[in-house]
């Protein structure tokens, strides 16, 4: 029988191993995290009594769903938790687990590898208090806390007004919502967003929550800083009239949107293309998920499109494994997991253009901004490189002169900034910089570790 | 040291195991189930020194993916504090131990 592994217990990993699970095949299931559930649907650590359908409020349904069908499925799978995945070559994939190296071979490999949040650096954004948004909401459900009392959420994301409603939800005070798209900008492109009706009116009621509970919902702002010595004391903003507006608090959550962990699909060698309207690269696989016999993209980490289009898309990606391995096909079953994801990764797409990436505000990031965090580069010394004799016009370049994305992170929280940073800079369309390519190990390991017992 | 008066608001209580581990010498109270990183930032506001300057830090992403938040252990190791979950006579630093010659 073939070994199928899937990367990621995830809505989109979970729901592909139920496909292939019913169909006999013998399913691998290797996710970093200790609970299942992905980031999204993350179940709380061990004997943690916090109410999670108050906080998943119209998700609960869904949420609890997903872990039972994960429960009954469980016993039949192989599957191991607290497996990192930190590089490939060939059939197997290397991994650690408790400490411990090893390899999984594989002849159907599918990455379900979920996302993480998009972020434009200010300045004083490594200081202690300023998490991202999504951590913001992985930290509360996994351990019960709240990033901090008095929480400030900036960037351009639907997400920001969920989370803070999450956060009033459990005793936080939101001092402000930033976002720095236009509200015009948003209602121009919501033709776009009638696609998913619910998930409107969902985020429309959050607005209206936020407004009632007396929040300021800012839109159109340009952020200055977050202010503070040795820990967050304020987030500092210009709001849509150009006017100076400090918010003192003890917290700050970022988040502009999501972005796709592709680093596996890259060391697998998929091929990427530039997307106008996420403005990422991002792997190339057909409409179900296939980058080639044997290799399969799943969930938010091939396709951001969120919780729903993961499931979807995790079960199409499932019967693509089972079709390449020459098992009948139930047609009827695939047209609408088809028809599913499209609608709603469109609807993301959608989000993605109304609550723009403010690809210009970070090309004119004050010089001392630090771009990336890991090696401390600063916007100024990436500009610096880029003004010498033959200075790079590529990303890999300027990381290879300047260290920026070289770091433990190996550039998924400053790669999509450094793409605009340089596109300023040298005063070219995004697309013609490059993306920073994939290395392994893809988190960092110790060296001890990499020494496998075969 | 760990910086002040705590970052993170705890809102849920734990039923668990208490456990002891130390922080630049400093003795903080867990409970078995508890990360790293939230137990830490449950006393303080800083996890590490970067060792580019050292500025405080404190995690960022809170789900293993931008590896800010790793803690140096007595071993001379170090633990990503948002991943791993606490152990009872854990010694920790927010910088790394040095040896010295003789």
């Amino acid at each position: 029988m073939a070994e199928i592994v899937i990367v990621g217990a995830g809505p989109a990993g979970i729901a592909a191993a139920e496909v292939l699970v019913a169909r006999g095949q013998r399913v691998i299931l290797l996710d970093e995290t200790m609970q299942a559930g992905g980031q999204g649907y993350r179940r709380p650590s061990p004997g943690l009594a916090i109410d999670m359908p108050r906080l998943m409020g119209s998700e609960a349904g869904k949420y609890a769903r997903l872990h039972a069908r994960f429960e009954r499925l469980r016993p039949q799978l192989d599957y191991r938790p607290g497996t990192l995945v930190w590089a490939m070559d060939g059939d197997r994939l290397h991994v650690l687990a408790d400490g411990r190296a090893g390899t999984v071979r594989f002849d159907m490999l599918m990455l379900a590898t979920g996302a993480m949040d998009r972020i434009a650096p200010l300045p004083g954004w490594t200081l202690p208090g300023v998490f991202t948004l999504g951590g913001a909401q992985v930290v509360l459900k996994d351990q019960g806390c709240l990033i901090g009392r008095r929480v400030a959420f900036l960037g351009s994301s639907p997400l920001l007004t969920l989370a803070a409603k999450q956060y009033r939800a459990m005793g936080g005070e939101v001092v402000v919502i930033a976002d720095t798209t236009p509200l015009a900008a948003k209602i121009a492109a919501s033709p776009a967003l009638l696609r998913a009706p619910r998930t409107l009116l969902r985020g429309l009621a959050y607005t209206a929550q936020a407004m009632l509970a007396g929040t300021p919902l800012l839109n159109g702002v340009t952020p200055v800083a977050v202010a503070g010595d040795e820990r967050v004391e304020a987030l500092v903003l210009r709001d849509a009239s150009g006017r100076e507006r400090r918010f003192a608090c003890d917290a700050v959550a970022l988040g502009y949107g999501l972005k796709p962990e592709t680093q596996l699909a890259d060391l697998a060698g998929a091929e990427f293309a530039y997307d106008s309207d996420f403005r990422l690269f991002l792997p190339k696989a057909d409409a179900f998920g296939r980058v080639r016999r044997g290799l399969y993209l799943a969930g938010d980490g091939a396709r951001i499109g969120g919780a729903d289009a993961a499931e979807a898309s995790g079960a199409l990606a499932a019967h693509a494994v089972l079709a390449d391995l020459g098992l009948q096909q139930e047609i009827a079953a695939i047209r609408p997991l088809a028809r599913r994801v499209q609608r709603l990764r469109g609807f993301q797409r959608g989000l993605a253009r109304a609550f723009a990436w403010p690809s210009r505000q970070i090309g004119e990031l004050p010089d001392e901004t630090v771009l990336c965090r890991c090696e401390r580069v600063t916007v100024g010394e990436v500009r610096g490189a880029m003004t010498k004799g033959l200075g790079p016009v590529e990303v890999n370049r300027v990381k290879a002169m300047t260290r920026c994305g070289m770091g433990r992170c190996q550039g998924r929280v400053c790669g999509p900034a450094l793409q605009e940073v340089v596109a300023a800079a040298a005063g070219h369309d995004v697309a013609k910089g490059g993306r920073l390519r994939g290395q392994a190990p893809v988190k960092p390991i110790a060296l001890a570790a990499a020494e496998e017992t075969p | 040291m760990g910086g002040g008066s705590a970052q993170l608001f705890r809102v849920a209580k734990r039923d668990g195991a208490r456990v002891t581990l130390t922080l630049d010498g400093e003795t903080i109270d867990a409970t078995a189930g508890d990360s790293v990183l939230a137990a830490l930032l449950s006393h303080g506001s800083v996890l590490r020194r970067l060792e580019f300057g050292g500025e405080p830090r404190a995690g960022f992403c809170l789900m293993g993916a931008c590896q800010d938040c790793w803690v140096w252990s007595d071993a001379g190791g170090r633990i990503r504090a948002c991943t791993t979950p606490v152990a009872n006579g854990m010694r920790l630093f927010t910088e790394a131990q040095v040896q010295t010659l003789g």
